[in-house]
């Protein structure tokens, strides 16, 4: 079994004279859940259409799940909440999930109790007779989330998976992320609500022009704990003491500010602090938003394409 | 495979044109036709009994010749509902973004395209076979005629409608709808015109016109069928002699039914394999 569910190396996509995706060089592990971030225009949709054959790349190429991109049969361990969810809507939940499960090649025998299971899963079960186009967005939503789910797949595309939903729905699906999670299968999260990827993702990267520009672990981002000190005295001896507790170590009067690699080291510092007689009077830390980060790394110019 | 994912979007093809009550619009305007054709036919029929005994040659030929009518009008209505059927069919689920939970799924993309032209010819064989039946059942009732084959040019026009068909399915690939049906129209119609320069201008032997004729039905096919159909359906002399809108004077040959089944066969291989390359 490869060990990355996705791989891919210099991958482009050109339309005309546009370069919608240029040099693509990424690696999704088994089990991940990975979210790729980007503005407008920056490539993320057509990066999901290439990885799912949707598109040829014009050159470079990868791999999902171990085939080469636009393989036919590994589209049975692959599940794809597409961005704007349009299904067939003369049909009921019920009917669309029993015909992708028969196009995924699942057996008739046993499709029927996994249909069921789906619908009561993404709390369809009472409405899962009519036709989707009498359903809410929202509905839609949890619709073709149920299809993505079609025959327990090993990896997940999620192209702005709550993009119709409320905020019970939007739990829903980071639940659903999780459990995907904890059951082997990855996860790729094309998504702009950044709270949502922090919530879920394990690991993002940035995208820009068609490039990734940054990728960031989320769990152990290393610099990402911002931690404040207001104490009673500093001097030059503290701070230089401060250094071996993070770096970036800066001085405004009393405040003391620094980067930490992890809160489990706060504690340590605090009786550091406290055992050279300083007086604390305010420990603080923040972990950076990826909102922040978004805006660090995206800088001024975000214009699409 | 590609035969299993065929047959499942073919399901689903005829599901949704069910449901979305594209055919039962398609059937009472059929139905519509039968009723007025089959009450002309009475009325005429009988009127021309009442007046007594006529001549049987001339009645003959006029049951000839209205058959003819009846199933020209059944050719144009097949081959539009051929036409109309797909025109929104790849394109409007390529616009939508339908089909990108189609495609990303473990079936060829050939099987969506196999698959959806399989279900409008049935449902255009279906058509043809019930409009076609009323015809030949109002003509057995009312004019105690039937013509001398059926069959086989009722298997002509289904074939005419098929390539209107592959047309127009082919066309969905890269057109939008509305592009797509100003095409397929278009192939019709020219294929159309050049049947009837051929018609005429062969009577004068102009073999030139008859060059330009037979050229364009190579193109486009569908017309080319018809003409034989009508050529088919009749006796010899009066599908020949007649200078009507309904006579043969320029029989298409058994080699223009060859090139058509090919036809077919090519324009829905371009089809699958352009859909096959299409970004979606």
């Amino acid at each position: 079994m490869p060990e990355y569910a996705i791989e891919t190396a210099a991958l482009r996509r050109e339309f005309g004279r546009n370069v919608a995706v240029e040099g693509l060089s990424l690696a999704v592990p088994r089990g991940e859940v990975f979210g790729f971030l980007g503005p407008n225009g920056a490539g993320k949709s057509t990066t999901l259409k290439l990885l799912l054959g949707l598109v040829a790349p014009t050159s470079g190429g990868g791999s999902v799940l171990g085939a080469p991109l636009g393989n036919t049969e590994v589209r049975a361990r692959i599940g794809f909440l597409p961005e704007h969810f349009r299904f067939h809507d003369c049909l009921s939940a019920r009917e669309l999930l029993h015909f992708h499960g028969r196009l995924l090649g699942l057996p008739k025998r046993g499709l029927e109790a996994h249909i069921e299971g789906l619908l009561l899963r993404v709390g369809l079960e009472d409405a899962a007779h009519r036709p989707l186009r009498t359903y809410s967005k929202g509905m839609t939503q949890r619709a073709g989330l149920a299809q993505a789910l079609l025959g327990a797949p090993q990896l997940v595309f999620l192209d702005e998976p709550t993009s119709g939903l409320d905020p019970l729905g939007r739990l829903l699906v980071r639940d659903v992320i999780n459990e995907l999670r904890e059951n082997g299968a990855s996860v790729f999260l094309n998504s702009h609500l950044l709270g949502e990827v922090e919530a879920t993702c394990d690991r993002v990267a940035f995208v820009k022009h068609g490039r990734v520009v940054h990728e960031l672990e989320l769990a152990s981002a290393a610099g990402t704990l911002d931690v404040e000190l207001r104490l009673g005295q500093v001097d030059d001896a503290l701070l230089e003491g401060l250094a071996a507790f993070g770096t970036g170590v800066t001085r405004d009067d009393v405040l003391v500010r620094m980067h930490a690699s992890s809160e489990s080291m706060l504690p340590e510092l605090a009786r550091w602090l406290v055992g050279r007689g300083v007086a604390v009077y305010e420990l603080r830390c923040r972990r950076k938003s990826l909102e922040e980060w978004f805006v660090e790394i995206m800088g001024d110019d975000q214009r699409p394409g | 495979m590609v035969l299993r994912g065929a047959l499942l979007v073919a399901r689903l093809t005829w599901l949704e044109t069910r449901r979305r009550r594209i055919a039962l619009a398609a059937l009472i305007c059929g139905l519509l036709f039968l009723a007025v054709f089959a009450t002309a036919m009475y009325f005429g029929f009988n009127i021309a009994q009442e007046q007594g005994p006529g001549n049987a040659v001339e009645m003959r030929i006029a049951a000839t010749v209205l058959t003819v009518a009846g199933f020209y009008v059944v050719n144009f209505l097949v081959t539009a509902v051929a036409i109309l059927l797909p025109i929104d069919s790849l394109s409007g689920e390529i616009g939508s973004g339908v089909i990108q939970t189609l495609a990303s799924k473990p079936v060829d993309r050939a099987a969506i395209v196999v698959g959806k032209w399989l279900a409008y010819l049935a449902m255009t064989a279906a058509y043809l076979a019930l409009l076609g039946g009323g015809v030949v059942l109002s003509m057995r009732f009312f004019a105690d005629y039937v013509a001398p084959s059926v069959i086989v040019p009722m298997g002509l026009m289904l074939l005419g409608a098929a390539v209107m068909l592959s047309i127009t399915i082919a066309g969905g690939v890269r057109l939008s709808t509305i592009t797509n049906g100003i095409v397929a129209f278009g192939f019709y119609g020219v294929a159309f015109i050049a049947g009837w320069m051929e018609q005429i201008l062969s009577m004068f032997n102009n073999s030139t016109a008859r060059y330009v004729g037979t050229v364009v039905s190579l193109f486009s096919p569908s017309d080319t069928m018809w003409r034989r159909a009508a050529f088919e359906m009749q006796p010899l002399a009066t599908a020949v002699l007649q200078n009507g809108p309904f006579g043969v004077a320029s029989v298409p040959s058994a080699t223009m039914i060859v090139w058509a089944l090919a036809y077919v066969v090519i324009v829905l291989w371009f089809a699958a394999w352009q859909f096959r390359h299409r970004p979606l």
